[in-house]
């Protein structure tokens, strides 16, 4: 079994890889919800059935091969900080935070697959992967799936499909969603109008944790809204189409704003640029919108395309628990703004200040000499 | 006494219906029971008429009350958080969850993927129903040398899906 202190030590492999359009899609997630017959729903069940179900799903988890050398861990094994690692990496829900007896969390090495047991349903089973990937993802999870179908008997109905303890998931019981990085619509006043249009064809826009959650630098989370009524890989076909709308948006935002407003753009990332260097006390949302406009600037040349995967690790490390593990003891919130500067700086210190002339990036806009 | 739905006229349709073991009791005004189309009380879902009713309208106790044999959930509590109690659950609630799904969902048939155990249970059904359809052409063809063939061939499928099914039951 892998220990909690080597996960946080190895960012997770999507944070580190650059997977399709990755410039504006940092990941692809995809979450089943699965539950077993009779028992009693996590939030309804008694201690006993809830240990009951952990029992007799944990060791088939265990089992599986792709979770060799897993990470592996009832929740009331892990303190409050632990626990805030996890949901910072997007690894266990705030909901299952929150719980306790019989929750458990299994995670492989890559961080790529996590199985999480008695958050709202039974069994809740999810990949990331980095970039525009939601169909890789879903193969992967489909397979973790089909495998642990053979031991366990899901609640299965024929006219509802997979049953869940929220009607909202029934049928698929499949959350697929992606991570976009719109500074671009953000700046240039666009965003709203597309989130209501996304919101129109039944998917959701939410921030960077889900569900009420704000959006924190520049960060949106894309995802099905409807789970029954549509086979899978026509839900995912819908959704990568509508993404793939979204990022031409996005790009033809920053051309825009580099064609018409160079000298914001310069100045933003410019600023960005300086607090990072030489701030000393920065909040995590300050910090998530910085780091937001350094990635900008990557994409846009003013930075060599490297950086892109340090900024995708700080947007995780930055974040307060993250924070307080590395300094291995409670921070205040004033603590936390200082260590999380000093990281920043540290981290950064040999980047070199964004050129002016854009060269060797692959997305490279157009060059007007003037 | 005053009608269930509308809570203002006098009721005068007086139903009173068995689902699952629990008796239900619904009391109507005549314009109320016209709107929900109850003119065949043997067709009519109480349960469906109370919960497709809009949320901010008081439903009635015999609903409220209703629980879930297996774990104990009633229905008063799925109003209060949105969640069932077990899978259960959605056999005894199935009054008024179809149109419940309906304004959740894109349908309210799965059409994705099945879990094995069950797609054996799909496939047999399937196969079933198009050999039997093709068991009646073939009957009303007079084409009987066809209907003895497709008559072994049900036996068959059956013979297969008792010997699977026993295994599968017994994994």
């Amino acid at each position: 079994m892998m220990q909690f202190n080597t996960i946080l030590k190895n960012p997770a492999e999507w944070m580190m890889s650059s997977g399709p359009n990755g410039e504006i899609v940092i990941s692809s997630r995809v979450r089943l919800a699965r539950n077993l017959k009779k028992i009693s729903f996590p939030g309804w069940a008694i201690e006993e059935d809830r240990s009951l179900v952990l029992n007799q799903v944990k060791p088939v988890i265990e089992s599986l091969t792709e979770m060799r050398g897993a990470f592996s861990s009832e929740l009331t094994e892990l303190t409050a900080v632990k626990k805030q690692v996890l949901v910072e990496r997007h690894l266990i829900s705030r909901e299952q935070a929150a719980k306790a007896v019989g929750s458990a969390a299994v995670m492989n090495r890559k961080q790529t697959l996590c199985v999480m047991v008695n958050e709202e349903d039974h069994l809740r089973m999810q990949s990331i992967k980095a970039g525009l990937s939601l169909s890789a993802a879903y193969k992967m999870i489909d397979k973790i799936d089909t495998k642990i179908e053979e031991d366990i008997d899901y609640a299965f109905d024929n006219k509802y499909g997979y049953l869940t303890a929220c009607p909202t998931n029934l049928g698929t019981g499949m959350r697929a969603s992606a991570m976009l990085h719109l500074p671009g619509l953000v700046l240039s006043d666009q965003v709203n109008k597309v989130i209501q249009a996304v919101n129109k064809i039944g998917l959701a826009v939410r921030g960077l944790y889900g569900e009420g959650t704000e959006a924190l630098g520049n960060l949106f989370q894309v995802s099905n809204q409807h789970t029954l009524g549509e086979p899978e890989n026509e839900i995912i076909v819908r959704l990568e189409k509508v993404i793939k709308q979204i990022i031409e948006h996005e790009e033809n935002a920053r051309e825009k704003l580099y064609d018409e407003n160079r000298t914001t753009l310069d100045d933003k990332i410019g600023r960005s640029y300086a607090i990072l260097l030489y701030g000393h006390i920065i909040s995590t949302k300050e910090a998530l919108d910085l780091l937001s406009m350094l990635r900008l600037g990557v994409d846009l040349g003013y930075f060599s395309d490297d950086l892109r995967s340090l900024i995708d690790v700080l947007f995780m490390e930055i974040q307060p628990a993250h924070l307080q593990v590395y300094a291995n003891r409670k921070l205040n919130a004033e603590e936390r703004d200082c260590l999380r500067a000093e990281i920043m700086r540290d981290r950064l210190k040999n980047l070199p200040e964004p050129s002016k002339f854009y060269k060797n990036s692959p997305n490279e806009p157009p060059l007007e000499e003037d | 006494m005053n009608c269930d739905v509308c809570q203002e006229n006098h009721a005068t349709v007086y139903l009173t219906q068995i689902v699952k073991g629990e008796m239900q009791k619904v009391n109507l005004c005549e314009d109320c029971a016209k709107e929900k189309g109850v003119t065949d009380p043997t067709g009519f879902a109480l349960a469906d008429a109370l919960l497709g009713m809009d949320s901010d309208q008081k439903s009635s106790e015999a609903v409220d009350l209703m629980t879930c044999q297996a774990c104990g959930f009633s229905h008063a509590e799925f109003k209060k958080s949105g969640r069932f109690g077990c899978s259960e659950c959605y056999s005894v609630f199935q009054g008024g969850l179809e149109s419940l799904v309906k304004a959740m969902h894109k349908g309210t048939r799965h059409l994705g993927k099945i879990p094995s155990r069950y797609r054996v249970v799909k496939k047999y059904n399937d196969q079933i129903t198009e050999l039997k359809d093709r068991l009646m052409n073939a009957i009303n063809e007079e084409n009987f040398e066809e209907a003895a063939k497709l008559r072994d061939e049900i036996k068959l499928a059956d013979a297969d899906f008792n010997a699977s099914n026993e295994g599968a039951i017994e994994n």
